[in-house]
């Protein structure tokens, strides 16, 4: 091909650059619904072969089904949307990955550049509704721009924290014809440089105070998770040559194995008696990737008061916002974590914390999971644990919506590996699950993929087993149906005099018809003795399920933080009958 | 602590507040001062003046000048916070740095007669405040210099006769041969 051949096949128009542009980062699938202003690029998606795409039904469905998809495999989740309602459909999962570190692409329909201002059909200022909820984003006016803009919006959402961008086109630059530029280097903002490598003498104080811990732990968080699978290698590399226990928020279950030995568990307002107690007494404190967000502090006046703090985190802004930390590190988790391993194990000498484990032995003792059995309803809790028995040896990927569900998977469900629970962690999006598991489904087409859900929650966004059904995804959405929105229920049983406002939901679907009806299949289990075969059922099923697993109605989510309350002032399950509860929780009638 | 009923932890702080004067250069593009300004508004954090202009029109590069107030805690998050927008270059913070100068300019129209006249110009002459329109019954003064020496001035001209005021916000600029 001579120069001059060469420059012609980089002519094409707008819409074709935006194909182009996403075969050049890699992207072999996307998740989209098609409208007036993104009309042009739905044709050359249907003249190619090379991306596949994911028709979904609703906008924000495509968000979070782009969010499963980049949490499970770490690379980009990428969403084309239409102008307007395309646009404001995509605000919460926006939202819901600039608050979780999700690398999200999104790329936006927009009227005309000469209607833009003009209350034109399906306008809506994308860029400016979008600005608080994305890490950058871009309305593109010049077809010369498009190639660059493109290819720096994977670089932004990809690098140094990871999050979600709004690219947004307007329909004449669709159509326009331009020269199609393949990514570059100079494509960056020269202002944006996000620092990889941490600094050796943060490094070296950090190690000083480890080596000469008393009472250490790790706090791993998200971060991990998003640096990379050779993070989680070098945690378990460093957790083995330390010896220390080790917790970690929710984003960050997997990067450390639950079945390894110097597990604690989660951390956090629903976190493991064992874990919160080490946090509370400890004298060094090594935080990874976690940003001491208030689920995880409870009061900030009372959070482990007696340790040195080593804080980890690729953001800067994340250092000292909350709580107060001795040495902050900035870097990526993965590469600060290989340095300072090396320089722990140069240092040749490893604490002896052996009390330190003892004592961590009698809050283990405590067995803060603790739940009676029950032969005639299925608890919440017990229905995890067979899960996730009949799923052991199984290639398992969990997504959960957000409630006592997301709580309990997280208590009762064991993470091995990192990237395989996609869960709504800052935001707390009802609705996230279904089509989070539809995105992980579309990556990992063979594995097995289970939405532990709510009866609230799905109901959010159940039209997406319409999609599922359409793209041959056979996700298996297991819902704790106990009737409730079972947090709220939670809270207002505690902290709200047990007026149920508004937290049952009558007139729940038939969740085996209603998987009929969408060409699903429907399981239900009522009955402990039920529970295992359905289970069994719906895994070798290859289509998708919706088990109606019907729970007891009234459980609460235990241990938990009481309001105003330390870590070390738990609240036990054995305490936890309703009076003690109630007790505990005391107070004046003030909501959040 | 009376903690009411809450899931949250409700923290009354009680550190002092400090004012802080910060420099912020940015890529001139499209939406970079919504971005900073939304940054202010979405996180709670007080604007007492903002000031921004173009300054090196061939590279494309602005400077924002942000007077704001808040905890030595929050001052810290606001500098991190700015420092992380992508089309932000750099932030300094020149209350810190403790070596800037601080400059606003601002024109106040003054209305008086007879004695009131003669007072008001008397005392533009103390400020070195020029005169930049004059009526008969009128004038509009002129004057730069630090926020309290405008504020000063403002409050002589009142009971003189002040009509109105219009003022830039503060511009600052290290002393000394280095840049930004």
């Amino acid at each position: 091909m001579s120069p001059s051949e060469r420059q012609d096949s980089n002519q094409m128009t707008g819409a074709a650059m935006i194909v182009r542009a996403l075969v050049d980062h890699g992207v072999k699938s996307i998740f989209g619904y098609p409208g007036g202003a993104v009309l042009p690029i739905y044709d050359e998606i249907f003249q190619q072969s090379d991306i596949e795409h994911v028709l979904v039904r609703h906008e924000q469905g495509a968000g979070h089904a782009a969010e499963g998809y980049a949490r499970s495999t770490g690379k980009p989740g990428v969403v084309l949307v239409t102008s307007g309602p395309g646009a404001t459909n995509m605000v919460t999962p926006l939202t819901d990955a600039l608050m979780d570190s999700i690398p999200l692409v999104c790329i936006t329909g927009q009227v005309p550049t000469h209607l833009i201002g003009n209350d034109a059909f399906q306008e809506c200022d994308t860029v400016g509704i979008t600005r608080p909820c994305t890490k950058h984003n871009w309305l593109v006016r010049d077809i010369k721009d498009l190639p660059k803009v493109l290819h720096e919006a994977f670089y932004v959402a990809t690098s140094g924290r990871p999050g979600p961008v709004v690219v947004d086109v307007p329909k004449d630059l669709q159509f326009a014809t331009g020269t199609y530029t393949p990514p570059r280097k100079s494509d960056v903002h020269a202002s944006y440089k996000p620092q990889i490598k941490g600094d050796a003498g943060q490094i070296r104080k950090a190690v000083s105070l480890l080596v000469n811990a008393k009472r250490p732990v790790i706090y791993t968080g998200g971060g991990i998770i998003n640096s990379g699978r050779e993070a989680s290698k070098t945690l378990r590399a460093l957790v083995e040559a330390a010896g220390f226990p080790i917790t970690s928020t929710l984003m960050g279950l997997g990067a450390y194995p639950a079945s390894g030995k110097n597990w604690l568990g989660m951390l956090g307002m629903h976190g493991t008696y064992e874990a919160n107690m080490a946090m509370h007494d400890c004298d060094v404190m090594l935080c990874i990737g976690a940003r001491f967000d208030d689920r995880i502090t409870g009061r900030t006046d009372a959070f482990s008061p007696g340790s040195k703090k080593i804080h980890i985190d690729i953001d800067p802004s994340s250092i000292n916002k909350n709580i107060r930390v001795d040495v902050p590190i900035i870097g990526d988790a993965g590469s600060v974590m290989a340095d300072l391993l090396q320089a722990f194990k140069a240092e040749g000498k490893t604490p002896k914390i052996d009390p330190w484990w003892f004592e961590i032995g009698r809050w283990r003792a405590r067995n803060s999971l603790a739940y009676k059995k029950n032969d005639d309803v299925i608890l919440p809790q017990f229905a995890i644990q067979r899960l996730f028995e009949a799923t052991r040896g199984c290639d398992t990927y969990i997504t959960t919506e957000v409630g006592q569900h997301q709580m309990w998977a997280a208590q009762f469900f064991g993470f091995e590996e990192p990237h395989r629970l996609m869960t709504s962690g800052g935001l707390g999006t009802m609705g996230y699950g279904l089509p989070a598991a539809l995105g992980v489904q579309v990556a990992h087409r063979d594995s097995l993929v289970i939405d532990i859900a709510g009866d609230a929650s799905v109901q959010m966004t159940m039209q997406e087993m319409s999609t599922a059904v359409q793209h041959d995804l056979p996700v298996k959405i297991f819902i704790l149906n106990n009737q409730y929105m079972g947090m709220v229920r939670q809270w207002q049983q505690l902290l709200h005099g047990n007026r149920l406002s508004h937290s049952y939901s009558e007139a729940l679907p038939d969740f085996v018809k209603l998987a009929d009806a969408f060409g699903c299949v429907g399981l239900q289990a009522t009955k402990p003795s039920d529970l295992d075969g359905a289970i069994r059922e719906m895994i070798s099923v290859r289509k998708p399920v919706l088990f109606d697993c019907r729970v007891a109605a009234l459980e609460n989510c235990f241990p938990m933080i009481p309001s105003g309350k330390a870590h070390n002032e738990m609240l036990l399950p054995a305490e936890a009958n309703d009076d003690a509860a109630t007790a505990a929780f005391a107070g004046g009638k003030a909501l959040v | 602590m009376n903690q009411p009923a809450s899931a949250y932890f409700l923290e009354e702080r009680h550190d002092p507040n400090e004012t802080h004067t910060l420099s912020v250069l940015v890529a001139n593009e499209p939406g970079v001062l919504a971005r900073v300004i939304g940054l202010f508004s979405g996180r709670g954090y007080n604007i007492e003046s903002l000031t921004v202009s173009e300054t090196e029109s061939k590279k494309h590069v602005s400077r924002i000048t942000i007077v704001t107030t808040g905890t030595p805690m929050v001052i810290q998050q606001i500098k991190h916070q700015l420092d992380r927008m992508i089309p932000v270059y750099q932030v300094v913070d020149m209350t810190l740095t403790g070596r800037s100068i601080e400059r606003e300019l601002a024109m106040v129209k003054v209305k008086g007669s007879g004695d009131q006249r003669i007072e008001a110009m008397r005392l533009a002459e103390v400020f070195r405040a020029r005169v930049v329109d004059a009526t008969n019954e009128s004038f509009v003064f002129e004057i730069t210099g630090g926020t309290s020496k405008i504020n000063q001035f403002v409050d002589l001209m009142r009971p003189i006769g002040l009509v109105e005021v219009s003022r830039t916000g503060v511009a600052a600029i290290g002393r000394g041969p280095e840049g930004m």
